[in-house]
C-alpha cells in the first residue's frame, strides 16, 4: 500500500478541525486557545525532553491499538483491550517469577510468550464467541474486561501476594536484572521497542502475507471467503489471537519495565486509550503508530492544561472525544472525495 | 520563566539543575494527586492542605489531579521540576512511591521529594526522598468511642476498600474505641474491593443498616456515599478523611480527618529557610498524630450530647498527654489469638502496627 | 434512632435483593429500555456510558443550581437528548461505523460530564422525593425496602408503554420495520433517517434519566466514579433480554438485584472471594449469553439490520 494524498491529508484535516472546535470550546470558557496549543506542543512535542515523555504515554497505546486494529482487519471490533492487558500482565509475572532463578534473557523470554498466551487466548476466545455463537464481542469483550479486573484483585490480593506489600496490594517482585531497561541517556524504557516492532510486523503481516490478505477477505464479505476456500473461522480467531497477544504484552512491559512488579496498576486504562487510537488510526498498523504518539502527546500535556491554564484534567478526555468523533466524521468526507486510489483503500479499511 | 526555561535548557544538556535560586524567584512546590481534587476525601484532604499554602506568598503551588499510579506519576513530576522549576514535589498516593518517587528523585538530586505513607529503605532509595505520614488510629479511636456511646443496637457498621493493614488499623482503631465505652459493641465489616465504587459503597451501607447496625462509618477514597447513606437511612454516620459533616446534617458523629496542611506548611518553611532532607535537617519520617496536628476530629454534629463531648474530650486530653494508649494489651483478634500481650501498650507509630493482618475481638469480618 | 430489627433469618438475604433490585435496577432500566429503542431501529449505541455519565452530572447540577430535582431529571433528559442526536446524525452519515461512533460518544460524553462535573463540588443536590411503602412494617429492612423512587415506578410503566408501542402503534411499525430491513421499509414510504433518528435521540434522552437516578437517588452524589459502567453493562442487557422491552424491565430487575448480591453476603457474615462476588452479574450475562446465542444470527426478536452497514 503506497500512502496516497488522502490517506494523509483527510485524517490531518480532521485533527485539525478537531483543535479547532476545542479551541472555540476553550474561548467559550474564558481560556485563551493559543495559549493551550501553545502548551500542549510544548508538553508533547516542543523539545527531545517533551518527546520523551510523548513516547513513555505512546508505549502501551502502540501494543493496545494493535488489539483492536488487527482483529478489525477481519471484520471484528474488539473492546475487550483492558482485560487483555490485565491478563497479559498477570501472565507474564507469574512466568517471570517461576522463571526468577534462570538467565534474564530466558525468564523474559517466558515472559512474553506467557503475555502472549494469555492475552492472546482471552481476545481469541471473545472473537470466537462472536464467530462461532453469534454473542457480539463488543459485549463479550466488556465483560470480559470486567471479570479480568475481578480476576486480578483476587489474585494479588490472594494467592500471588507478596505478604510484605502492606498497604498496597502486589506480588513479589522480579529479579532487579529480570526487568527491561531503559534507552541510555533517556527515561524511555526498552517496551517502546515492543509497540515500535509489534507495529511493524503488523503491517508486514495484514499487507504483505498471504495470511493478512486472507484475512482482509474475510473481513471483507465471509460469503466471499467462503467461496474461495478460506478457513474464516480460524482467521477471524488467530486475527483476535494476534491482537491479544500485543496488548498481553502491553500488560507484560508494564510489569517488567514500570512496575517491577503485579499490582492493582495493571488496570490502568491503557486499554481503553488504545481502542481509541485504533479508530483515529482508522485500523492501521502505521497509522496506529503514528496516533499513538500523538495520543501520548496530548495525554502528555494533559498536566500542563492543568499547571499553566488550571483546566481541569478532564479537558483532555473532551479532546480525545472530540478527535474521535472528527476521525469518525472523516470517514465520510474520505468516502466523497473519490480521488483515485481512494476507493480501493476504502474498501481495505 | 526565565527559570524554566534555564532549567530545560539544563536538563537538555544533560546537567544537573542549577541550585542557585534569585531571592524573589517564588520556591515553586509540585503537588500530585492520584484522583480528582473534589472529591470530599483523600484527595480533597491533600489538595486542601495545599490550599493552605497560599497564605505564604513565597510559595507558587502547582498541582495535578488524578494521575495514575503509573508511568503518568513519574512524568508528571519531572514535569513539574523541567517546566515548573519545582525545588520540592509531594507525591500524595501510596502507589506514587516505588518506582516512579524513587526514579525521579534519583534523577533530580537536587529536588527535595516528599511521599506520603510507605517505607524509606537507605539501601535502595536516594537521599533525597522523605516520608511523611499520620497515624491517625487515635482519632478513630475517638471517634469510635462517640459511635459506642451512641449506638443503641449495639451494632456498628464498617465499609472499608481493601484489606490492608492501613484500612485494618482504622477498623480495629474504631472498634476499640467503641468497645472501651460499651464492651458488648460490635463492628461489622464489608469489603467493597476497591477505593472509589459509589454505587457498591452505598449498597453495602444499606445491607449493613437492614442488619441492624445503627452507626456506620467506613475507609474508601471518599466515604460521603456512607456517610449519606446513613443519613437515608436514620442512623449515624462518622466520616473519614475529610470533613464529611455537610453529607449528614442530622445525623453526622464525628469523624476522623487529615490536616496536611500542617505537614505541608512545615515543609515550605524547612525548604525555605534551606535545610534538606538529603542532608537530614529535614527528618526522612515526618510522621505526626492527633498531638502533631496531622490529623483531627471533625466537628461534632447536632445529637451529640454535651456529656458524650466532655467524655471525647477527657480522653483526647489522655491521648494527648500519654496516659491514654489506644493500643493496650491484651488485645485479641476475632479468632482468640492475643496479637498485643497484657501488659504492652504499641504506640501508633510503632511499624509493628504497619503489618497488621488481623481484626480485633468485636469486629465481625475477615481480614483476608 | 431505632429499635432493634426482629432477626430476618435467611430472609435478610431476599429483602436484602429484593432492595437492592428496587434501587440499583433503575439505572439500567432506563439505559436498557433507551438502547431497546435505539436498537429497534437498527443501529446500536454504545456510547451509553456517555449519556449516563452526562445525564448523572446535569442532573445533580441543575437541582442544585435550581433547587429542583424533577427540573434535574428534565435537564437530564434533554442532554440525553442532544447526545442521542448527535449519535444519530453521526451514524446516518455514510461509512461511519455506529459501535465506532458510540465508543467515541462514551469518550465524548464522560469527557464533557467531567469537565463541567468539576463545578458542582457542592457535597448534596436536592434529592428526588421518594414513596413510602413501607410504612406498615416494623422491619427497617423491609420498611426501607419499600421506600421507593418514583423514577423506578415510571420506568415500569414504560417499558410496558414500550411493548404497547412496539406491537400496536403505527410508529412502533415503523420502527420495527426500519430497524428489520430498511429497504423494505423505503418501499413502503417509511422515511427510514427520520424514524432512525427520532429513536435513537429518544433512546438517549431515556437513557440519561437513568443517570439522574444516580446523582438525585441511589447513591446520591455526583462523582466520576458514578456510573461504574452500568451504561455498558445495560447494552448488554438488551441482547440479554431479546430486544424486548418488558425483558429489559425483568434483566434490570436482575442486575439491580445482583448488585447487591456481594456487598449482603458480607453482611450476613459469608467472607472471603468478594471480587468474585462481585463480578458475578458479569459472568451471569456472559454465561446466558454463551448459552442462549446461536451462530446463524437468528435471534428471536434481533433487529434484522443490526450490525450491518
Amino acid at each position: 500500500m503506497k500512502l496516497k494524498g488522502p490517506d494523509l491529508f483527510v485524517p490531518l484535516g480532521a485533527v485539525a478541525a478537531a483543535m479547532l472546535v476545542f479551541g472555540v470550546f476553550c474561548a467559550a470558557l474564558g481560556v485563551n486557545p493559543l495559549g493551550v496549543y501553545a502548551s500542549l506542543w510544548k508538553a508533547g512535542f516542543g523539545s527531545w525532553y517533551s518527546w520523551q515523555n510523548t513516547l513513555v504515554r505512546a508505549s502501551p497505546l502502540l501494543l493496545c491499538g494493535l488489539c483492536t486494529a488487527l482483529p478489525a482487519r477481519a471484520g471484528i471490533i474488539v473492546i475487550g483491550n483492558e482485560g487483555a492487558v490485565v491478563v497479559g500482565g498477570l501472565g507474564a509475572i507469574t512466568a517471570g517469577l517461576s522463571t526468577a532463578q534462570m538467565p534474564s534473557l530466558v525468564s523474559l523470554t517466558f515472559m512474553v510468550l506467557a503475555a502472549m498466551l494469555c492475552g492472546g487466548l482471552w481476545i481469541a476466545f471473545s472473537v470466537a464467541l462472536q464467530h462461532y455463537r453469534g454473542v457480539s464481542a463488543v459485549i463479550s469483550g466488556l465483560l470480559l474486561n470486567y471479570l479480568a479486573i475481578a480476576l486480578m484483585n483476587q489474585l494479588i490480593e490472594g494467592p500471588l501476594r507478596d505478604p510484605s506489600s502492606f498497604n498496597s496490594p502486589a506480588t513479589f517482585p522480579l529479579p532487579l536484572d529480570h526487568r527491561l531497561g531503559f534507552f541510555s541517556g533517556t527515561h524511555v524504557h526498552h517496551g517502546l521497542l515492543f509497540g515500535v516492532i509489534g507495529c511493524l510486523v503488523a503491517w508486514f503481516l495484514v499487507e504483505r502475507t498471504t495470511f493478512g490478505f486472507s484475512m482482509k477477505v474475510a473481513g471483507g464479505n465471509v460469503r466471499t471467503a467462503k467461496l474461495v476456500g478460506l478457513p474464516v473461522g480460524r482467521l477471524v480467531v488467530m486475527a483476535g489471537f494476534l491482537g491479544g497477544a500485543c496488548a498481553g504484552i502491553a500488560g507484560m512491559v508494564e510489569v517488567a519495565a514500570v512496575h517491577g512488579r503485579g499490582n492493582e496498576s495493571l488496570n490502568a486504562g491503557y486499554g481503553y486509550t488504545g481502542i481509541l487510537v485504533a479508530f483515529l488510526a482508522r485500523q492501521s498498523p502505521l497509522g496506529v503508530m503514528l496516533f499513538s504518539v500523538l495520543v501520548g502527546g496530548l495525554v502528555a500535556g494533559s498536566g500542563m492544561l492543568q499547571r499553566a491554564h488550571d483546566l481541569p484534567d478532564a479537558t483532555i478526555t473532551v479532546l480525545e472525544g472530540t478527535l474521535f468523533l472528527f476521525i469518525l466524521l472523516s470517514d465520510t468526507v474520505y468516502g466523497r472525495l473519490k480521488i483515485p486510489g481512494g476507493k480501493a483503500n476504502a474498501v481495505a479499511a | 520563566m526565565s527559570v524554566t526555561r534555564r532549567q530545560l535548557l539544563a536538563a537538555m544538556a544533560g546537567s544537573p539543575l542549577l541550585a542557585a535560586e534569585h531571592a524573589q524567584d517564588p520556591l515553586v512546590i509540585g503537588f500530585i494527586y492520584n484522583g480528582p481534587k473534589n472529591d470530599l476525601g483523600y484527595n480533597q484532604s491533600h489538595a486542601e492542605g495545599k490550599a493552605t499554602l497560599r497564605k505564604f506568598p513565597w510559595v507558587k503551588a502547582v498541582e495535578e489531579a488524578s494521575v495514575p499510579e503509573t508511568v503518568a506519576a513519574g512524568e508528571s513530576m519531572r514535569d513539574m521540576i523541567y517546566q515548573d522549576g519545582a525545588k520540592v514535589v509531594f507525591a500524595t498516593s501510596f502507589g506514587h512511591f516505588d518506582p516512579f518517587t524513587v526514579d525521579i528523585a534519583r534523577e533530580n538530586p537536587s529536588v527535595q521529594f516528599f511521599h506520603c505513607g510507605g517505607l524509606y529503605d537507605e539501601k535502595k532509595h536516594p537521599k533525597n526522598i522523605g516520608i511523611y505520614f499520620g497515624f491517625i488510629d487515635e482519632v478513630e479511636y475517638l471517634s469510635g468511642m462517640l459511635a459506642g456511646m451512641s449506638t443503641r443496637t449495639g451494632k456498628l457498621g464498617f465499609v472499608a476498600a481493601k484489606p490492608i493493614p492501613q484500612v485494618l488499623r482504622n477498623i480495629n482503631s474504631f472498634t476499640l474505641g467503641a468497645r472501651s465505652v460499651n464492651p458488648r459493641v460490635t463492628t461489622k465489616v464489608v469489603f467493597t474491593g476497591d477505593w472509589v465504587l459509589p454505587v457498591r459503597e452505598a449498597e453495602a451501607s444499606s445491607s449493613l443498616v437492614d442488619q441492624g447496625i445503627d452507626v456506620l462509618t467506613g475507609h474508601t477514597g471518599s466515604p460521603r456515599v456512607i456517610v449519606q447513606t446513613a443519613e437515608r437511612r436514620g442512623v449515624f454516620g462518622c466520616g473519614y478523611q475529610f470533613d464529611q459533616s455537610s453529607m449528614a446534617p442530622r445525623g453526622f458523629l464525628t469523624g476522623a480527618q487529615w490536616a496536611w496542611g500542617t505537614v505541608y506548611q512545615r515543609v515550605a518553611q524547612m525548604a525555605r529557610d534551606g535545610l534538606s532532607v538529603t542532608n537530614g535537617t529535614i527528618p526522612r519520617r515526618l510522621t505526626g498524630t492527633l498531638k502533631d496536628e496531622f490529623c483531627k476530629l471533625s466537628p461534632y454534629g447536632p445529637s451529640v450530647s454535651q456529656t458524650a463531648r466532655e467524655r471525647i474530650a477527657a480522653a483526647k486530653a489522655g491521648i494527648l498527654n500519654g496516659s491514654l494508649g489506644i493500643y493496650r494489651g491484651p488485645v485479641r483478634d476475632n479468632q482468640g489469638k492475643v496479637q498485643i500481650a497484657a501488659g504492652t501498650t504499641l504506640n501508633v507509630a510503632d511499624v509493628e502496627l504497619d503489618r497488621m493482618d488481623y481484626l480485633v475481638e468485636g469486629v465481625e469480618g475477615s481480614a483476608r | 434512632m431505632q429499635l432493634p430489627p426482629e432477626s430476618l433469618g435467611g430472609w435478610g438475604l431476599v429483602v436484602a435483593l429484593c432492595g437492592g433490585a428496587m434501587r440499583g435496577s433503575i439505572p439500567y432500566m432506563f439505559v436498557s429500555l433507551g438502547e431497546c429503542l435505539t436498537e429497534k431501529s437498527g443501529k446500536i449505541n454504545l456510547g451509553m456510558e456517555g449519556v449516563l455519565l452526562m445525564g448523572a452530572m446535569t442532573a445533580f447540577g441543575v437541582s442544585d443550581l435550581t433547587g429542583s430535582p424533577w427540573l434535574g431529571v428534565l435537564a437530564a433528559a434533554a442532554a440525553g437528548l442532544l447526545l442521542g442526536a448527535l449519535h444519530a446524525w453521526m451514524t446516518q452519515q455514510p461509512a461511519v461505523n455506529d459501535v465506532a461512533a458510540g465508543i467515541a460518544m462514551i469518550l465524548f460524553g464522560s469527557g464533557l460530564a467531567f469537565f463541567f462535573g468539576k463545578r458542582f463540588v457542592a457535597p448534596m443536590a436536592p434529592q428526588l422525593p421518594l414513596l413510602n411503602l413501607g410504612g406498615w412494617s416494623h422491619t427497617p429492612a423491609v420498611a426501607s425496602a419499600l421506600r421507593i423512587s418514583p423514577l423506578f415506578f415510571v420506568g415500569i410503566a414504560l417499558s410496558f408503554l414500550l411493548h404497547w408501542v412496539f406491537t400496536r402503534t403505527r410508529w412502533g411499525l415503523q420502527i420495527r420495520a426500519t430497524g428489520d430491513d430498511p429497504q423494505a421499509a423505503r418501499a413502503l414510504g417509511i422515511d427510514v433517517n427520520r424514524v432512525r433518528f427520532f429513536a435513537i435521540t429518544a433512546g438517549g434522552g431515556l437513557a440519561a434519566i437513568g443517570g439522574a437516578h444516580l446523582t438525585l437517588y441511589f447513591p446520591g452524589i455526583w462523582s466520576e466514579g458514578i456510573s461504574g459502567g452500568q451504561g455498558l453493562m445495560a447494552v448488554a442487557l438488551v441482547i440479554f433480554a431479546r430486544w424486548s422491552p418488558r425483558r429489559c424491565l425483568a434483566a434490570a430487575l436482575l442486575f439491580g438485584g445482583a448488585q447487591a448480591l456481594g456487598p449482603s453476603l458480607q453482611s450476613l457474615g459469608i467472607n472471603g472471594y468478594y471480587h468474585l462476588f462481585n463480578a458475578s452479574p458479569y459472568l451471569l450475562t456472559l454465561a446466558v449469553m454463551i448459552a442462549t446465542c446461536s451462530p446463524n444470527r437468528s435471534l428471536t426478536g434481533m433487529p434484522g439490520a443490526l450490525g450491518k452497514k
